[in-house]
């Protein structure tokens, strides 16, 4: 995470839609407590999903919720960059591609035949890939969707010029925080909290099943550890590497994880 | 008019533009054209164990991610030839009730409303009328809290699983919601009386509607799937009545009767074929406020809305006060090799989902039919009937009162998949 800049006092900001499913935009909108008085500190000046009106950049801060599936993505992100100061990775499609990122396992032009009957009609690249892979990020936001408060709390400190306060701690720390008795060690229910970053709550514990990881990885994960306590859980095999190889399934800790959890499940199949 | 070119549709979910070619005045062709990028849900749910159907769904919308969850887990439990106990239904009435008050508050006060109120958003609404859009935000954060106390979050939910829910939402954060929903059902009742007094475009359409529709209630969850020209399926029977096709201009497929006819999903369609079970102060808003049905002018779908706010409050209360869980909250499923349908009433329309899996739990094929990709074809014989009356307008003008048409279906087309752009130019000499 880069400092950050000083933001003009009333800035400019633009929300970016790439593919997704406006779930991280909905956040903003769901603000409803914060949304005018955000609406009174910055100047919304590009937000399609609320607004016809469109104020030209360059823009202080932008906010791109998506991963980039197209051709035509592929460039406009280039433009996104050149015209904000500040860019902000917005969720974690944005952040590690996402679920489309699911399409970088296998062959896109095999799903294309699967859902589309006309697969020569469509235009997309083989991979899904994070903004981070076409263009310098300044920050990012994971979460499938993003906790809303974490976008208030960092759009605070771009004004307040302070870092934000964004602890990089996994969800297990929540499940303490919040007196939740420990899905995977009590009730042996695969968990990815040991390892993914906190920031919803601890929520899927809370409700008595195994996170599943839209946080996307904690750099404070032990990667190796939790392949070896997920295998022995595996009700057939493979189902792990299912569990890493989902909504962040394409960060490189995850992607790394998978892999090693496939091997091992493949060790385990009777000869 | 020659060409009239707007960068992108706002306020819509997704991306798609709007292509009018006239000659002689006349429309010579109308195309809504989706360039969302393709998504492939599908596809990633191939090999998936089915627990998981219910999240990976909900991402395909961040706005009715409920009806998608809800489609996957009576389609699955369809195959498994489960049924739920009443317990688990109601609260899935409950949790819908949330989606419905956030979805269609937002649709309603800042979607649509800025059209007809000659505001280019809700944000500038405020600065003219604060205290109208402050209760707008608080009849949405309402039906988020019930998301929110049901599932952990109103943006893809994590309680909901195929057998019913992972726990019993605590009792206390529910009731301690009364409050609010007896606040919100009156604004509710009086977002209908307003709604009646809105400037709608003029437009009559002989549409085909198409909803669920259960004898005892509002179709939502299950029943039967009714037409207005008369056709009763089952949900297992959806695809012999509905067909979607791919066309070259879209990333979603556009969705046909058999008899290769459009028909009209979402609230136009629920309130026209199912009045009769809506709740007894929905029914008294629909008296009081005079609304004849059908409703058929398509602007008009935020009157529907309106009702449906009432009824999503008034069965919120209901739901909510009799809450008492009782017995296991999910069934323990026994695993086997099956295919099973699924249909619920999203926000936006019908959403259907079909499953084939193995005897690990496995999917092997998955279908799903978005209401969005049911009403783009419809959308464009609108336009087509809205171009005569738009024809001799100044062009922002005519810009808006298409694009309004467009909004006015709240159409999810990160769902049908998605850039909304509209264009009207003149073609040929």
């Amino acid at each position: 995470m880069t400092l950050t800049p000083k933001l003009s006092s009333k800035p400019k900001v633009a929300v970016y839609k790439f593919s997704s499913c406006d779930g991280c935009q909905l956040a903003l909108l769901n603000l409803e407590d914060e949304l005018l008085d955000l609406a009174k500190a910055a100047d919304i000046a590009y937000f399609l999903e609320a607004t016809r009106t469109v104020k030209s950049g360059p823009y202080d801060l932008g906010l791109v919720e998506g991963s980039v599936t197209t051709p035509h993505e592929a460039e406009r992100i280039k433009q996104v960059r050149a015209e904000c100061k500040f860019l902000i990775a917005l969720g974690t499609c944005a952040t590690a591609g996402g679920i489309q990122a699911l399409r970088n396992f296998t062959n896109a032009d095999e799903y294309a035949k699967t859902v589309y009957p006309h697969p020569e009609y469509l235009e997309y690249l083989d991979k899904a890939t994070p903004i981070s892979e076409h263009v310098e990020v300044d920050l990012s936001i994971w979460g499938c969707p993003v906790n809303k408060y974490t976008v208030v709390e960092v759009i605070a400190a771009l004004l307040q010029n302070r870092r934000p306060n964004f602890p990089p701690s996994p969800v297990c720390l929540e499940c303490k925080r919040n007196g939740t008795i420990c899905v995977l060690v009590a009730q042996g229910i695969p968990c990815l909290g040991p390892v993914v970053h906190g920031g919803c709550g601890a929520l899927c514990p809370a409700n008595g099943r195994g996170c599943y990881g839209c946080f996307g990885p904690s750099s404070a994960g032990n990667f190796n550890s939790i392949v070896s306590v997920l295998q022995p859980l595996e009700r057939f095999p493979g189902e792990a590497a299912l569990l890493l190889r989902n909504f962040s399934g394409y960060a490189p800790a995850f992607r790394k994880a998978a892999d090693d959890s496939l091997k091992a499940s493949a060790r385990k199949e009777p000869k | 008019m020659k060409t009239i070119e707007v960068p992108a549709l706002a306020r819509v979910e997704g991306e798609g533009g709007l292509y009018i070619g006239l000659k002689d005045g006349q429309a010579v062709e109308i195309r809504l054209d989706i360039y969302e990028p393709p998504r492939f849900f599908e596809g990633f749910l191939v090999n998936r164990f089915l627990q998981e159907v219910p999240d990976i769904t909900a991402r395909i919308c961040g706005i009715c991610p409920v009806a998608y969850q809800m489609s996957s887990v009576y389609a699955l439990e369809s195959a498994l030839g489960v049924k739920v106990s009443p317990q688990v239904r109601a609260l899935r009435r409950l949790m819908y009730c949330g989606e419905y008050i956030e979805s269609h508050a937002l649709h309603i006060y800042l979607l649509q409303a800025p059209d007809l109120l000659g505001q280019p958003s809700a944000l500038d609404l405020a600065a003219i009328a604060p205290q109208v859009v402050k209760d707008a935000l608080r009849l949405k954060k309402i039906g988020n809290e019930i998301l929110k106390s049901i599932g952990g979050r109103s943006v893809h939910p994590v309680n909901a699983c195929v057998g019913g829910w992972y726990r019993w939402p605590d009792i206390a954060p529910l009731k301690a919601l009364l409050p609010d929903l007896e606040w919100g059902l009156e604004a509710a009742i009086d977002c209908v009386k307003w709604a009646v007094t809105l400037p709608f475009p003029d437009l009559k359409i002989d549409y085909e509607f198409v909803a669920l529709h259960h004898p005892e209630e509002y179709g939502i969850l299950e029943g039967e799937v009714w037409s207005s020209k008369g056709r009763k399926l089952s949900v297992a029977d959806f695809e012999k009545g509905y067909l979607e096709e791919h066309v070259r201009h879209s990333n979603a497929l556009h969705g046909h009767t058999m008899d290769g006819g459009n028909y009209l999903v979402g609230p136009l369609a629920r309130l026209n074929l199912n009045h009769a079970q809506l709740l007894p102060l929905a029914q008294k808003a629909l008296k009081d406020n005079k609304i004849k049905l059908p409703l058929t002018n398509p602007y008009k779908s935020l009157i529907a809305r309106a009702v449906e706010l009432v009824q999503a409050y008034e069965e919120a209360i209901m739901l909510v006060k009799t809450y008492q869980p009782d017995g296991p909250a999910h069934i323990e499923l026994k695993l086997k090799a099956g295919e099973g349908a699924g249909a619920t009433e999203a926000p936006r329309g019908l959403l259907y989902h079909r499953y084939q899996i193995d005897a690990q739990g496995r999917v092997q094929f998955a279908r799903i039919v978005p209401p969005t990709a049911q009403n783009l074809p419809r959308i464009e014989e609108d336009l087509l009937a809205l171009v005569p009356k738009i024809i001799a307008m100044p062009q922002e003008e005519a810009t808006l009162t298409a694009e309004h048409l467009v909004r006015s279906y709240d159409p999810c087309i990160s769902c049908a998949t998605h850039f909304l752009k509209l264009r009207v130019e003149e073609t040929g000499e």
